[in-house]
């Protein structure tokens, strides 16, 4: 969402239009990273083409980053309001290991069910977020500080030292975690759909806008009369209902599940979020990106071993990408706003 | 000038009596204001009449504690902006408050876009509707670009297209002319005359008199929170508004010792910032209290912040003693021997959970200090004398400073200044939000400071103040000192007139 059109040309109808759109898709954040993505990929493959190729290296460039593209989502619909929630980790971790203890504790419980009750928890604990922040008045950066210990705390004094395995699972449920359709593992369907279907509704929707009006300027939403309390409750309730469908496929395509399950997809969640070009202060970027931006970290990840690069440097090199991101971020908007001081410097 | 107010019918907007306090501090005691369909009404005042309080009120920001409400002879009750908004009210900021992300047409729609099916936006209706509403305006911006960057001009015109799209009937524009050039005020004033020719009322509040009378048709002068007089602009003159507008004796609130001018101390030359100052050159002698007046806004803050290294500038240079200060840095300035006392001591000069002392002591901590640790007995023994001399009303050092008063916390930033023994003391609106006995205290304390060889500059938006202890008055003008009064020549007209008239037509 980065179209910076800084001579005021009028616009004109046919060509024009399309130009424009081909100009914004070159220049657009998304474009560029998706083009990073890419070339990661081709490297990656030259050096060794079953990376690519196999049957099994496909299917898991498209399966891993899958349940990360989830948690993503819903991270970048809160950072858009310039909040953040931390919790999303601990979230997983609980929704997944209640996963486990519905498939044991109540033996025939339809897959559905499960899928309804899992993301019902995570849109609790994220409502409970929500109503912190907005009512407390405090910054969710603290708020949901806590609520990562408190949620994984409880996700401890009910799991303790237990842990559910694959074997306590249905078979059907394991299959949707690791099976496809025709080459396109379900997992990647789900989180393909929810990706556009996130990304139509803050478009599209007033709703959706609104989201994107306050986290570019809290008070100027007071001003419009905007329910800017309303939305940030929807805001925490999506990305905590999103957090636990991701715990619930998480169950199925790993099948073990423990008091630890999730910890620190909090910051990989943020992180995809600020490459894939979503302003950390609000008001700008799309979940397409976060999404290609939860792929490019994960694949990258898969990539440097492949590379020869040692394990002790990948997570500098993710470090280096987040920061780097926010660099450019920066320095383009810097950049923009001088540009345009000193235009109206002149024509003054 | 040729429409005169039609006066069948209720005025469109009506407040009789209005009054609202903050706490202690009493922003409105009462305020009458009667604007009519088909009139442009121009509401005036100093800095600090109560005009945006006002507004506020009209735009259910604020709620009035007193007084009558009234919208086409219904009394009315706003509890949010959006009541106020939903009645036909639209105020336009003198700093409009856009989405600098979102593109103009989503700014004009914002909670409110068309929509077709599933809720779905109607982005071309929209962006359409936008561009008929800038052709009616028969102004020029491209609907599609960000916000971000667009002109204060700009800004308001979509301010105004925003009011136009909810049919507002009542326009109220605060001081929308102050940050606009020459053509940007034509092409408003014929926006604004337009309007009125469909039969909306605007409330336009302006310190600018050539536009005023240019402009309005009714104008209503306000002081001290109070109502004044409403005239037909035909029937009045500047000269009578500006005497209403100041009305009222100054020289004894202020106790003025007039020191002895010495040498110069700090000496600024051409200092430019693109976009807010622009050739700004003065001196300061050792003795002396050089008042900066202007409106609010006019770059007074941004000029001494730059000066004392807070700010970046462009060109230009800062001199102290001859010896030139080097730019973007406080802590030169200040060994050079300039102090600097903000406008916003709350954000900007206090810690406020931390004692008295503590606060006291903060910009001398190196020299209190002994192997980098503090010591406690020095620094109490140096705040103690402080706080002494500026007789600070307070029960023990280690009182929490968010607890003291307005005008003892502003003792505490001016006593934590002192202490390092500053040669020249800058200092922001010393006297904003405090009550009026502690006000001559601290016209007293800089008097005296005066009087043992410090030089001062003194930030004032109140024209009796300045009037009171300044030795010489700069007076700013959109970021250009405009004028330069003597003590002696100084009067409330002379400056309001230099801080409201462009350059050109004072020399």
């Amino acid at each position: 969402m980065t179209t910076t059109t800084s001579t005021q040309t009028p616009t004109g109808a046919g060509g024009g239009a399309f130009q424009r759109g081909l100009r914004t898709f070159l220049r657009s954040r998304e474009t560029g990273i998706l083009a990073a993505l890419v070339i990661v990929v081709l490297i990656t493959t030259i050096k060794n083409p079953s990376f690519l190729f196999s049957q099994d290296g496909f299917r898991d460039l498209l399966l891993t980053p899958s349940i990360l593209v989830l948690v993503a989502v819903g991270q970048a619909i809160v950072i858009i309001t310039r909040s953040v929630d931390l919790s999303v980790g601990s979230v997983v971790g609980l929704t997944a290991y209640l996963t486990g203890r519905l498939f044991i504790d109540v033996p025939g419980i339809p897959i559905i069910v499960v899928f309804a009750a899992g993301m019902a928890l995570g849109a609790a604990l994220g409502l409970l977020n929500g109503a912190l922040v907005a009512f407390g008045k405090v910054p969710a950066l603290v708020i949901t500080l806590g609520t990562l210990y408190a949620y994984r705390g409880i996700n401890v004094l009910w799991a303790g030292s237990n842990r559910v395995n694959a074997s306590d699972l249905p078979k059907d449920f394991l299959a949707l975690g690791t099976s496809a359709l025709l080459f396109v593992p379900y997992l990647t369907i789900i989180a393909l759909i929810v990706v556009l279907v996130a990304g139509w509704y803050l478009r599209n929707q007033r709703g959706g806008r609104e989201l994107y009006a306050i986290g570019s300027d809290p008070d100027a939403a007071q001003l419009y009369g905007l329910g800017v309390t309303r939305r940030i409750l929807v805001a925490f309730l999506l990305c905590g209902a999103l957090a636990g469908l991701a715990g619930v496929l998480f169950a199925a395509r790993y099948g073990t599940t423990n008091s630890q399950t999730g910890t620190g997809l909090e910051l990989q969640a943020v992180g995809a979020a600020v490459i894939g070009g979503v302003a950390i202060f609000g008001g700008s970027g799309t979940v397409y990106g976060a999404a290609i931006g939860a792929v490019l970290l994960l694949t990258i990840n898969r990539a440097l071993p492949i590379l020869g690069i040692p394990d002790f440097w990948q997570q500098a090199v993710v470090g280096t990408l987040i920061i780097g991101a926010i660099v450019l971020d920066r320095v383009l908007s810097l950049r923009l706003s001088r540009q345009l001081i000193s235009e109206r410097e002149v024509s003054a | 000038m040729s429409i005169s107010p039609s006066n069948s019918g209720p005025p469109a907007l009506e407040l009789r009596g209005v009054a609202k306090a903050f706490g202690s501090v009493v922003a409105l005691t009462s305020a009458d204001l009667t604007v009519h369909m088909n009139s442009i009404h121009a509401l005036v005042g100093e800095n600090g009449a109560g005009k945006s309080t006002l507004v506020k009120i009209v735009a259910g920001l604020y709620q009035r504690d007193a007084g009558d409400f009234l919208l086409r002879g219904e009394s009315v009750d706003f509890r949010s902006t959006a009541e106020a908004k939903a009645a036909g009210i639209a105020v336009i900021y003198q700093e409009p408050t856009l989405f600098p992300d979102l593109s103009v047409t989503e700014n004009i729609f914002m909670g409110r876009q068309p929509t077709q099916r599933f809720g779905r936006i109607d982005r071309k209706a929209m962006r359409a509707e936008a561009e008929e509403l800038f052709t009616r305006l028969a102004v020029r911006i491209d609907p599609d670009r960000p916000a971000e960057g667009l002109s204060i001009a700009d800004q308001q015109i979509i301010e105004i297209a925003k009011a136009i799209s909810v049919d507002a009937r009542v326009l109220i524009m605060d001081e929308p002319t102050a940050a606009l050039s020459g053509v940007e005020v034509d092409r408003l004033f014929a926006v604004a005359r337009s309007l009125r020719d469909e039969g909306r009322a605007l409330v336009f509040i302006s310190h600018r008199f050539d536009e005023v009378f240019a402009l309005c048709d009714t104008i209503t002068v306000m002081r001290d929170g109070q109502y004044i007089s409403t005239d037909a602009i035909q029937s009045t003159s500047v000269d009578e508004i500006v005497r209403r507008m100041v009305g009222r004796e100054v020289t004894d609130l202020f106790p003025k010792e007039v020191a002895p001018v010495g040498d110069v101390l700090l000496e600024v030359e051409g200092l430019t910032s693109a976009g807010v100052f622009h050739d700004v050159s003065f001196t300061v002698r050792s003795g002396e209290i050089v008042g900066l007046s202007g409106l609010v806004g006019a770059g007074r803050s941004e000029i001494v912040r730059a000066v004392f290294g807070v700010d970046r500038y462009d060109s230009g240079a800062v001199r102290m003693h001859g010896k030139s200060v080097p730019k973007l840095n406080p802590t030169a300035a200040m060994a050079a021997g300039m102090a600097l006392v903000p406008e916003d001591r709350r954000k900007q000069g206090l810690v406020l959970e931390s004692s008295v002392a503590r606060n006291l002591t903060l910009s001398t901590r190196t020299r209190l200090s002994r192997f980098g640790f503090i010591d406690s007995s020095l620094e109490n023994r140096a705040a103690k004398d402080w706080a002494g001399r500026l007789e600070v009303k307070t029960n023990a050092l280690d009182t929490e400073v968010g607890t003291l008063s307005g005008g003892n916390q502003q003792k505490v930033v001016l006593g934590k200044w002192l202490s390092t023994n500053p040669e020249v003391l800058i200092i922001d609106e010393p006297t904003r939000g405090i009550d009026v006995g502690t006000k001559a205290e601290v016209h007293r304390l800089l008097s005296q400071l005066a009087g043992e060889g410090l030089g001062i500059v003194m930030i004032s938006s109140e024209l009796p103040e300045i009037l009171g202890t300044a030795d010489r008055v700069l007076v700013v003008r959109e970021g250009r000192i405009t004028a330069e009064i003597s003590r002696a020549d100084a009067t409330a007209e002379s400056i309001m007139f230099a801080a409201t008239h462009s350059t050109e037509s004072i020399q």
